[in-house]
């Protein structure tokens, strides 16, 4: 009962901000609100892989560049013949229909991606499984370079503009939610084991391989949510957005702010955001002040800016 | 056939080069346990040092066009690039694990440096800022706020995202964004072999290649510094604890991996002249790729790796879709560490640093 009066309660606090936000703040922020909360859920999924399970990973704008494609070309393809079958209900609703299935779809094929990175890392261990991430979110990449029907390298345009600042954070809610639930179960016990000691997690009868592809089934599965939040708010997608480099933000976002917490994946993903949009004020030295910055934040404070500091106890994670 | 032969050729001496860039990667993971995403950057600094080397006005009337300017050219980028290593090592990385006064300063002085531009674009400005930034970095270290010595590995990853970041972006404001071309500083010519033509350039690419790898194989075996790094690459504590000075070992061993990026760098600019600041981007990520496939750590299956991939990859485009060109390198490595975990050369099975 708690529970549905909290989701009750953050979907009208959304629906409400939603409706007066964009005037409010004007439309520059409201865009770094929409790319914060976008990377606020692939921080805190990614952190389910290299923080919680402790496998690491590279290569997750590979998955975040499945779902948004997917996604995409899912609503692009088939919105004339899903909406004449939605015709009963009024507009907004059919954008929200077409929009969640457009999810469905990302969620699904990102899901999917994951599963066949996660069987590999049955056999990696450490910077062999992280090259190979690496290397499958650049085939992914140069895979849809190749297709013509998504755009290739044009870029896929004309995606239609589904969603907005309450999708957005209503996923963002869900995939904290559903993380923090996670780590706090056995199956997060699971994931912690193998992260601290693989060989004692799996004489305690932990099923490594299950509990391996499982968080990366479920973390790639959050950044197809992501990308689909993404292409549909952006109407616009280019192979170039998902580069090698994506998901190297992604990982410092995930470092800086304090691998393993995910309060520290949402601080790290909000910081590096928009310390990266304030420093537009340095001009071409942007980049180079964010390098020394990042450089500095690890020498100084490796643990990371939040560290194990967390907002909510519960039990012992 | 011919065209094969021909295709099996220009994969050789581009394989070469990325073999010479892998060789940086599995030195430095050797030592450190670091993918040092750097390097790459490190390539494109010893491209350009060279650019500007060949450019300068001292070169050209001192020695013209004979090959003793190439050659200078050569040396003189690798001995930058391995001063820029040097550099990277000694305030970026070493800060993580070991005292390291006036880092910083040195930080502080380069974003000192960034700040002064904004007043104005002369090159006093950037001083003034640099010198400010360097003396306030150096008072608030003396006021004892020094770097934590107890990074972890992945902060340790994350630096070296963030020099890289760093190297590449400076490189667009020092050496300006659009992409410059590379003098021919060794002339071409087409050398007829019975039906095959072969460009001298790449003989010069390849031949350059194996004399470096082979005086580097040399020094790693029967030196005693080459001694030191394998006792540092196999277990640093102990090699510590048997009065190894590691950090001169580290320093050392990024100083040689730079200079053979540089190298790398230069000899790729021979094959393709246009060198911009990011060119280092993908053969860096490739000859990581090269590295990981031949097995990292291990400097024959560095080697191994890169003459693959350049084979491959030239195969690749000769006879299938160029388009897919970029994704050939990580098909097979993919493909290779299903089968061989490891890498090809394994474990602990030949002489690591």
């Amino acid at each position: 009962m708690k529970k549905v009066l909290f989701w009750l309660a953050a979907i009208a606090i959304l629906i409400v901000t939603q409706a007066g936000i964009k005037g409010l703040i004007g439309p520059y922020y409201y865009h770094i609100l929409i790319l914060v909360g976008i990377n606020i859920i692939l921080a805190v999924s990614l952190n389910l892989i290299n923080g919680v399970t402790g496998q690491f990973s590279i290569g997750h704008a590979g998955f975040y560049a499945v779902g948004a494609y997917s996604s995409a070309s899912l609503v692009y393809y088939g919105q004339s013949a899903i909406r004449p079958a939605l015709s009963f209900l009024p507009q907004m609703a059919q954008d929200a229909v077409l929009l969640l299935l457009g999810l469905c779809a990302g969620a699904l094929a990102a899901g999917i991606a994951g599963f066949a990175v996660g069987i590999p890392s049955l056999r990696l261990r450490g910077d062999y499984l992280a090259i190979v991430t690496l290397g499958f979110g650049e085939i992914i990449r140069v895979l849809i370079l190749n297709i013509n029907a998504i755009g290739a390298s044009r870029g896929f345009s004309g995606i239609p503009l589904l969603s907005n600042f309450f999708w957005v954070y209503l996923f963002v809610f869900v995939t904290i939610a559903t993380v923090y639930n996670l780590v706090h179960s056995s199956y997060g016990r699971a994931f912690i084991s193998i992260r601290d000691d693989e060989i004692a997690a799996e004489a305690m009868g932990v099923d490594t391989t299950r509990f391996k592809v499982m968080s990366f089934v479920i973390s790639s599965m959050f950044a197809g949510v992501a990308g689909g939040l993404f292409g549909h708010f952006e109407m616009y997608l280019h192979p170039n957005s998902f580069l090698f480099t994506t998901s190297f933000y992604l990982i410092i976002m995930i470092v800086v702010g304090g691998l393993g917490s995910i309060e520290g994946a949402i601080v790290g993903a909000t910081l590096v955001t928009v310390v990266l949009e304030v420093f537009r004020g340095f001009g071409p030295f942007r980049l180079v002040n964010f390098a020394v910055l990042l450089v500095l934040v690890m020498l100084y404070r490796p643990q990371g800016l939040v560290g194990s500091w967390t907002l909510f106890r519960k039990g012992t994670a | 056939m011919n065209t094969f032969l021909q295709q099996v050729i220009n994969g050789i001496s581009q394989g070469s080069a990325y073999a010479l860039i892998a060789l940086g990667y599995t030195m430095v993971y050797g030592v450190l346990r670091l993918i040092n995403f750097a390097h790459s950057d490190v390539y494109m600094f010893g491209a350009y040092m060279g650019y500007y080397l060949a450019n300068s006005a001292w070169l050209q009337s001192r020695f013209g066009t004979s090959p003793s300017a190439a050659i200078i050219v050569m040396l003189g980028a690798m001995a930058l690039s391995a001063g820029l290593g040097l550099l990277i090592e000694r305030f970026a990385y070493r800060p993580n694990r070991s005292s390291s006064p006036l880092t910083l300063a040195f930080w502080f002085g380069i974003l000192g440096a960034a700040a002064g531009q904004l007043f104005g674009e002369t090159m006093v400005w950037l001083a003034v800022g640099a010198a400010i930034g360097f003396v306030a970095g150096a008072l608030i270290e003396k006021a004892g706020l020094k770097p934590l010595k107890q990074g972890s590995r992945l902060g340790l990853l994350i630096i070296a995202i963030g020099v890289s970041l760093f190297l590449e972006n400076g490189g667009q404001q020092a050496f300006g964004a659009d992409p410059k071309f590379f003098p021919e500083i060794i002339p071409t010519k087409l050398i007829n072999a019975g039906s095959l033509k072969i460009d001298s350039q790449k003989l010069i690419v390849l031949g350059v290649s194996i004399v470096l790898m082979l005086l580097l194989n040399l020094l790693v075996k029967y030196t005693k510094t080459g001694k030191a790094m394998r006792a540092v690459s196999f277990n640093l504590d102990a090699a510590k604890l048997m009065g190894i000075n590691t950090d001169r070992i580290i320093a050392i061993t990024f100083a040689i991996g730079s200079a053979l990026a540089g190298a790398g760098g230069i000899l790729v600019a021979l094959l393709y002249p246009r060198i911009d600041p990011l060119m280092g981007v993908n053969p860096g990520i490739k000859a990581f790729v090269a590295a990981v496939l031949g097995g990292i750590g291990n400097i024959t299956g560095a080697m191994i790796g890169g003459l693959i991939l350049g084979i491959a990859e030239v195969m690749a485009v000769g006879y299938g879709q160029s388009t897919y060109r970029d994704a050939i390198a990580f098909v097979i490595l993919v493909l290779i560490l299903l089968l061989k975990p490891d890498g090809i050369m394994g474990k602990g099975s030949t002489d690591k640093v």
